[in-house]
């Protein structure tokens, strides 16, 4: 099997003051159809790796790699047409608040039709219906209403789910998802899962879970790469993160209080700075 | 007697025409000393009951008990040496133009203490926070330091009642478990009252003896922390708010069985 | 930097200050560091130290007395020279000198506007967002009468009331521009007043009066002092407008919009005098401009692009 995504020594470097900073320090991993989770705690990188992936770090940042692979395309020589091509094409991403990543003053409907219309050259009837059939995807309950409605109107599970039928219109084969339920109550949250789940098992979507929600993510994905400062300091399936070898990664996992009840006071996290090394 | 009491509390927020009935007649009773948690999802209306105990939502229904007191609809100054509260976003409940010390003395300042300097040291010292930190402003802190700050501010007037609204749901769970740990050991030295809103049963699994869990503005389920762990909901809410608790795998295998 | 300086340096911008003053320095200087990186601000602010400048040492700089006039048979209307930097005007007076102390004006009805338009603005604002309901409705219908009207118009009306002169042309420009401050602090507050900080403030038990004067109006301060300083362009130039008019400053006070008045009658054979007077109103309104431009950009952080 051909790997979908490849990644190798990937560095992010934001200049500063003191001069350049790297907030991700040679991170490489490849998949394939599967459900990838990076997991990390704020600051350790895991969203700029994800931005990264689709050339969207922010200026003045710069992110340089030995090998960003995708599907035999070198993602670090790709043109602007190549871009255009692959960006909402081939590779989609979900951001955490559907409120930053819809246009307010558009409806729901016209975001999706021009969304599959720019990609796909199709027909205003045509791209009506795929969206309709999209929104019923991601579970809405009434699509047709959810078209004519602007984002404001729909409540945070709605919002989110409208935002994931966006990035699935045109079909990916790649989806990059940064926190796409922390915003959402946990009910809703496991609806979203749902709809995500299907996705790769059904259609052999790739994807690629952020998350800082540790148990989250190992009761989701198939492999969990667990980052620290800027680095990946342990790769493990998702089902045996509790035999997790790294320091950090048994840390996150005992510090999280238990339904069943655990130890008191509940066991920190003691930082070794060899880690970060 | 219970130190707080609450009866058929209601609140209505208005605005022009539109009325929104954030909470519908909730009833409950903290004994002094015991850890009261608040658990629901967003728009359940779990955070406005702690508000309007403080006074910063519109009570229209309902009373409100304190020591067996009726607290009047302008809260005394009295009140808030006995009930203070901590809010869930670090990031917003920290004025962004006054340094540590300045948050910390100006509570003290308002109710004439006089010993400001030792107090404010010590309130640092209490939560894990050493003199280096008086001086800074909250751009210079973290978010698990600055809701350690909120605590600080919160306790230095030493109040009796405590209410913690997500007190650790905007942090990283290595943080959490260190303010977690902080919030049970002063509750423990200082004999506090804890009345402790989240929507994260384990947190409040960990924290509280006692629970409610709320839908819609409506109180569904008391519980207790031994039910709680035992799994034994009554109602079909609650079951659910469980079943998700479990992370996606487990959530999928108990719909499916 | 040089040696002498990093350790001021390290202490100025420390993670961990011991006292409060170091803490206020500190922030003050981070504030300066990152307005200094601002090109056009700076010349700005170089601009508007050498008005300060200008004004305080007048006496010394100007070469001839400002309202008396030289020999009006030889020094009448003569042209840019060594001896006149900026020419004579018809009383033959020196206008390098009068423009000189004329900046002693401009920055008299400057500062005064300042003084007394932003105090009222962020009283009224501050008020009003607090504690909305009907006083927000009475103060801000009154704040909209005054924005109602053309602030020259409504200056003019004032000054024909009271008289002209110069105390009285700040008096109205005074009057007639808080109004957009109060605006601009209402909208400020009315975002602040529903902040966590302010509720855990009033779960201290803080008077409103203690949360308007330490709580809001510091957070509100900043973004009026940059509209402040953007609106001086428009004060001076109302300034001038109204001494064009023969309402602002009295001859043979050297304000620079009466010597342009004073100028137009011979613009085409004697160009320098209502020209000079004209490059220094735009210098210093530029001044002012840049000036609030680097403001913005370091005071205000939603202005970061």
């Amino acid at each position: 099997m051909t790997d979908l995504l490849n990644v190798k020594n990937l560095r992010i470097a934001f200049p500063s003051r003191q001069g350049p900073v790297e907030v991700v320090r040679g991170v490489s991993f490849a998949m394939g159809r599967e459900r990838l989770g990076i997991v990390g705690e704020s600051g350790s990188g895991k969203s700029q790796t994800g931005r990264a992936i689709l050339g969207l770090t922010p200026p003045p940042g710069k992110a340089t790699a030995d090998r960003l692979e995708f599907d035999g395309t070198d993602l670090r020589q790709a043109t602007k047409a190549q871009w255009r091509d692959i960006r909402g094409e081939r590779i989609s991403m979900v951001m955490q608040d559907p409120k930053f990543s819809l246009n307010p003053v558009m409806t729901i409907g016209r975001q999706l039709t021009e969304t599959y219309r720019t990609h796909r050259k199709a027909t205003k009837a045509e791209a009506q219906e795929r969206g309709l059939e999209m929104l019923n995807a991601v579970q809405i309950r009434d699509p047709e209403r959810v078209m004519n409605a602007y984002p404001h109107e729909l409540s945070g599970g709605m919002g989110q789910r409208a935002m994931i039928a966006m990035m699935l219109v045109t079909e990916p084969e790649l989806l990059i998802a940064d926190e796409p339920t922390s915003a959402l109550d946990v009910t809703v949250q496991i609806e979203v899962l749902r709809i995500l789940d299907r996705l790769v098992s059904e259609r052999g979507m790739g994807l690629i879970f952020i998350s800082h929600d540790l148990r989250l993510v190992s009761s989701f994905c198939d492999r969990v790469l667990v980052m620290y400062a800027g680095q990946v300091v342990e790769e493990v399936k998702a089902t045996e993160l509790t035999r997790a070898k790294h320091p950090y990664t048994k840390g996150l996992f005992n510090c999280l209080p238990k339904i069943e009840g655990g130890e008191r006071p509940l066991p920190t996290l003691q930082r070794d700075e060899a880690w970060a090394l | 007697m219970a130190l707080l009491d609450i009866k058929d509390l209601n609140v209505t927020f208005s605005k022009g025409a539109e009325r929104v009935h954030a909470v519908r007649g909730v009833s409950f009773a903290v004994a002094e000393g015991e850890s009261y948690g608040i658990v629901g999802e967003s728009g359940s209306g779990k955070s406005t009951v702690l508000r309007a105990i403080c006074g910063l939502a519109p009570v229209t229904g309902g009373t409100i008990r304190i020591d067996g007191q009726q607290l009047a609809d302008d809260r005394r100054p009295d009140f808030y040496r006995k009930v203070q509260m901590v809010f869930q976003d670090p990031y917003a409940s920290l004025h962004p133009r006054h340094t540590v010390d300045k948050v910390l003395s100006e509570p003290l300042a308002i109710h004439g203490f006089s010993d400001r300097e030792t107090r404010v040291e010590q309130a640092l010292e209490d939560v894990g926070l050493g003199k280096g930190f008086r001086f800074r402003y909250p751009h210079q802190l973290s978010g698990g330091q600055r809701q350690r700050v909120a605590i600080a501010r919160a306790l230095i007037l030493e109040p009796r009642i405590l209410l913690l609204d997500e007190p650790t749901s905007a942090l990283d769970a290595s943080i959490q478990a260190e303010v977690l740990n902080l919030l049970d050991r002063i509750r423990g030295e200082r004999g506090l009252t804890y009345v402790l809103v989240s929507h994260d049963l384990s947190v409040v699994a960990h924290m509280c003896e006692r629970l409610m869990v709320m839908q819609h503005g409506q109180a569904v389920e008391e519980m207790t922390r031994a039910s709680l762990q035992s799994r034994s909901a009554t109602q079909d809410y609650t079951r659910k708010l469980l079943i998700a608790s479990l992370g996606y795998r487990a959530a999928q295998e108990e719909q499916a069985s | 930097m040089s040696v002498a300086d990093t350790p001021r340096r390290e202490w100025l911008l420390s993670d961990q200050p011991t006292s409060r003053r170091q803490a206020r320095l500190g922030q003050m200087y981070r504030t300066w560091l990152a307005f200094r990186q601002n090109k056009l601000a700076m010349i700005g602010l170089g601009i508007v130290l050498l008005l300060v400048l200008v004004a305080i040492f007048a006496d010394l700089i100007a070469p001839y007395d400002p309202l008396i006039s030289g020999d009006l048979r030889t020094a009448r209307l003569v042209p840019p020279s060594w001896d006149h930097l900026m020419g004579t005007d018809d009383q033959a007076r020196d206008i390098f000198s009068r423009v000189v102390h004329g900046s002693r004006l401009t920055l008299m009805v400057v500062a005064l506007v300042a003084i007394i338009a932003t105090p009222i603005g962020l009283l009224v604002g501050t008020t009003a967002g607090y504690f909305g309901g009907w006083t927000d409705t009475i103060l801000m219908r009154i704040t909209d009468i005054f924005l109602a009207f053309p602030r020259l118009i409504l200056a003019l009306a004032f000054v024909a009331a009271l008289g002209p002169g110069i105390e009285n042309a700040i008096i109205a420009i005074a009057i007639t521009s808080w109004p957009p401050y109060a605006r601009l602090a209402r909208a400020e507050t009315l975002t602040i007043r529903d902040t966590d900080y302010i509720a855990a403030i009033r779960l201290q038990g803080a008077s409103s009066l203690r949360i308007i004067s330490g709580h809001v109006v510091p957070l509100c301060l900043s973004s009026v002092i940059i509209r402040v300083t953007l609106d001086m362009a428009g004060i001076i130039l109302t300034a001038a407008g109204l001494g064009f008019l023969g309402l602002g400053a009295q001859p043979p006070q050297p304000e620079w919009g009466a010597m342009i008045a004073a100028g137009r009658r011979f613009l085409l054979d004697f160009w320098w005098v209502a020209t000079m007077p004209g490059i220094a109103i735009f210098t210093v309104s530029l001044g002012f401009n840049l000036l609030g431009d680097g403001l913005r950009d370091v005071l205000d952080p939603k202005g970061r692009g």
